[in-house]
């Protein structure tokens, strides 16, 4: 007779009930051959933004919520109720009315959403210092080690832990149980809401055989259609052909894939997992298609990130601008610069990009990404062909400070004045 | 057209010309060389749009007209003809091909109408004046490896060569960076130099440039205009477009106030660099020079590989100082420096270094430190 813990009652025992638990009767237990001996896990906020509105208005219990911005916005988060009707996170907002015209929609409070963050965080580094935070509502934990100080194994430390965010936050988790970080993330999507699954070492690689290549991440629409021309479509298709027949196919990312296809994933949970990029975009209540209306728009995002670089002290060698026509495709522009954390410098080189992709078509997004990131003491530093640079520099910096005194309107590039439409 | 020539005259201007073709091209007419027999002999052309040579040798013209073939075909096969041959070439009436026959050798080259090969129209050059080639090789030399290749910043990707008023005369300055380097170097302006427009030759050019000056004997002629650049060596004519671009004001950054001298032999100095540096990784080529009283440590700390020190007896009498370099720019530097022994002129950490010959040159080298 397995162990199995209920996940109401909290209690772990060996009797068998019928599949319900000895003492409090419920149906949801916990039992897995290897429960014991697993320890990396995926956290997974159920319909976050959506659990938190209808945790603080009681009214919006039973009705299908949406919490998304504006007409032309997409969707952020829907609840388990609208996703019935087929709504789906970014899908753009109109679409999702059209599916749900009952939905009640709900303006994000973003501010709300990090504080509940924070404290599922709290809980979560109650358990492990090894906390991976992926997003605002997802994390990876390690509580390998963890057994004797919570007198517990892992699952049963977890299935603790989902109570307790239900009980002091209001909101309900999702949990996958595993031997690395891709098969966690794979266990916590098989069992939505309130789940908790486990993928154990014995059945990996038959749970992985019949999945598509899609569930891995990276492999987005593009490489599916490549594989697929070559037959591939499920992983234990991956895991059986040569690596490189699959390196002809998809190049450098095949390794990943193949490993991955067999369960096999090194990653560690990495407590302070830097940043790869910073980017900040913005959807707009018209299309705009020229040059002139876009630059206004493309300054002021420039500036967002160009903070949000200088707070976490970070400086980027590319610039990325990312635009989405009105049909919804989306377009991305690189360029390589020395590192900068400067908006001015930012701005420059988004400048040029934009220039060359106004060409009459008409826009409904606009975004601007520093990727290639490096500390900050790497960048604007006296550059010999950049003479201006210092001057630069203190004059960002003259402006940020006043900016945090007085507010962010309290200076602005002539620019940015630009009357919209 | 049907020209017969010598074998180590064609593959010399062949030699020439072929170089400015690109390998991969997407436009055909961009691979082939224009052959054109005249009266006066057999002109060849070549270009990628940007660079154009021409060059005329002497031939026996027994028939004018003009054509073009591969430019790296008929280059790989004269080069392996037989020292000493004569080469024909002719073209024949319609099949659109061209003949080459030396001895007992013979070639049916596909050809493309010669109507099609465009033509860099240099347009007026207003500017005209002579320099000896070793002072034109000079000026290239010793600032080309301070070019830089990143392509955002395009007007730093050539040799901006400008005059400037110093000191009662008029100097003509060749100046390249890539922002981590810099390289200036100035020489009397020529007659007719001064007033000419600040130009930025391309790095190709700068190149192509390069190998024609190779023992040339006769003084180069420039001729220029805002937008383009024409130098005619021996014979030789290249044109070039010029990068359409503003160098920046790179005065500005060549330190004037550093005070802390270091003065050092230049051989033991870059053999010492070359040493330790063995042991920094790819990415991260920063060596430490730590001064004090007399003294210069060189370290390279490589967490992967381990770490190097090496002591040189300096003159420095300054205040102690430390300071990181790229290794692969000191090696640059010290290699272009003309005297035995370097200056270093230093100011802190964060701030350009200068370095010149200690007996004065021509040239002078800035450099961006490293963090260490």
């Amino acid at each position: 007779m397995l162990a199995s813990v209920c996940r109401d009652c909290l209690l772990d025992s060996r009797q068998d009930a019928g599949g319900r638990c000895p003492r409090c009767g419920s149906p949801r237990l916990l039992s897995h051959p290897e429960r014991d001996t697993l320890a990396i896990a995926h956290v997974d906020c159920d319909a976050f933004f959506a659990a938190i509105e209808k945790r603080d208005d009681p009214a919006l219990r039973d009705k299908p919520v949406i919490v998304g911005g504006g007409k032309r916005g997409v969707v952020a988060t829907a609840c388990y109720l609208a996703r019935t009707t087929g709504v789906r996170s970014a899908m753009p907002m109109f679409k999702a009315l059209k599916l749900c015209p009952d939905a009640v929609v709900i303006k994000p409070d973003i501010e709300k959403y990090r504080r509940a963050a924070r404290d599922v965080r709290r809980l979560m580094l109650g358990m492990t210092p090894l906390v991976e935070p992926i997003s605002i509502d997802e994390a990876f934990l390690d509580l390998s080690g963890t057994e004797r100080l919570h007198h517990a194994s892992p699952a049963v430390t977890l299935v603790r832990f989902a109570r307790r965010v239900e009980d002091e936050i209001g909101i309900s988790v999702s949990i996958g149980l595993s031997h690395n970080k891709f098969l966690a993330k794979l266990a916590s999507d098989l069992d939505k809401p309130r789940g908790f699954s486990i993928i154990g070492r014995e059945e990996t690689l038959e749970r992985l055989a019949a999945l598509p290549v899609s569930v891995v991440p990276g492999i987005g629409a593009a490489a599916q259609a490549r594989l697929a021309a070559h037959g591939i479509r499920r992983l234990s298709d991956v895991r059986t052909m040569p690596l490189t027949e699959l390196m002809r196919v998809l190049g450098r990312e095949a390794g990943d894939l193949q490993r991955l296809s067999r369960g096999e994933d090194s990653r560690p949970v990495r407590p302070h997992r830097p940043p790869k990029s910073v980017s900040a975009e913005t959807t707009f209540e018209h299309d705009r298609s020229s040059f002139e209306e876009l630059q206004p728009i493309l300054w002021r995002l420039c500036e967002t990130v160009s903070w949000r670089l200088k707070r976490a002290e970070l400086a980027g060698r590319t610039v990325t601008l990312k635009l989405k026509d009105a049909a919804f495709r989306i377009r991305t522009r690189t360029t390589t610069i020395p590192p900068t954390q400067l908006a001015t410098r930012l701005f420059e080189a988004a400048q040029r990009l934009l220039k060359a992709e106004c060409d009459g078509t008409a826009f409904r997004l606009i975004g601007i990404g520093s990727g290639d990131l490096c500390g900050a003491a790497e960048a604007d530093r006296g550059d010999l062909a950049d003479p201006d640079v210092e001057r630069l520099v203190r004059r960002e910096a003259a402006v940020d400070r006043l900016r945090e005194k007085f507010g962010r309107d309290v200076v602005q590039r002539g620019l940015a004045l630009r009357p919209q439409r | 057209m049907k020209v017969t020539v010598e074998r180590a005259a064609l593959l010399r201007s062949l030699g020439h010309v072929h170089r400015v073709v690109e390998r991969r091209n997407t436009i055909p007419i961009l691979s082939n060389v224009l052959l054109r027999g005249e009266d006066d002999g057999l002109r060849l052309k070549a270009t990628d749009l940007d660079v154009e040579v021409t060059e005329t040798i002497a031939a026996d013209t027994l028939q004018t007209g003009a054509t073009t073939v591969p430019a790296h075909v008929i280059y790989d096969i004269v080069r392996k003809l037989p020292e000493g041959a004569q080469v024909s070439l002719e073209t024949t009436g319609d099949t659109g091909q061209m003949q080459l026959r030396s001895g007992r050798s013979r070639f049916m080259l596909q050809t493309l109408p010669e109507s099609d090969f465009p033509d860099l129209a240099a347009g007026e050059l207003p500017v005209r004046f002579t320099l000896p080639p070793a002072e034109l090789k000079r000026l290239i030399d010793k600032t080309q490896f301070a070019i830089s290749t990143e392509e955002t910043r395009y007007y730093l990707n050539g040799i901006y060569f400008h005059t400037i008023a110093a000191q009662g005369a008029t100097m003509l300055r060749a100046v390249a960076t890539d922002g981590h380097r810099l390289a200036r170097i100035e020489i009397p302006a020529p007659e007719g130099a001064d007033g000419m427009p600040g130009v930025i030759v391309p790095r190709k050019a700068v190149a192509e440039i390069q190998k024609l000056l190779e023992g040339a004997d006769q003084d180069v002629l420039i001729e220029l205009s805002p937008a383009k650049i024409r130098l005619t060596v021996a014979g030789v004519v290249l044109t070039s477009k010029l990068i359409d671009g503003t160098f920046p004001d790179y005065q500005r950054v060549i330190p004037t106030a550093n005070d802390k001298h270091l003065i050092i032999d230049r051989d033991d100095f870059a053999r010492a660099v070359d040493r330790v540096s063995t042991i920094s990784s790819e990415r991260g080529r920063a060596v430490k020079l730590s001064l004090s009283d007399g003294k210069l440590t060189l370290t390279v700390t490589n967490p992967d590989s381990g770490s190097a020190t090496e002591e040189l007896e300096v003159d420095y009498d300054a205040t102690p100082l430390d300071i990181g370099f790229n290794a692969r720019y000191l090696l640059d530097i010290a290699a272009q420096l003309d005297g035995d022994t370097a200056l270093f002129k230093l100011a802190d950490p964060g701030s350009p270094t200068l370095i010149q010959d200690r007996d004065g040159s021509a040239a002078l080298y800035v450099l961006m430190p490293m963090r260490v």
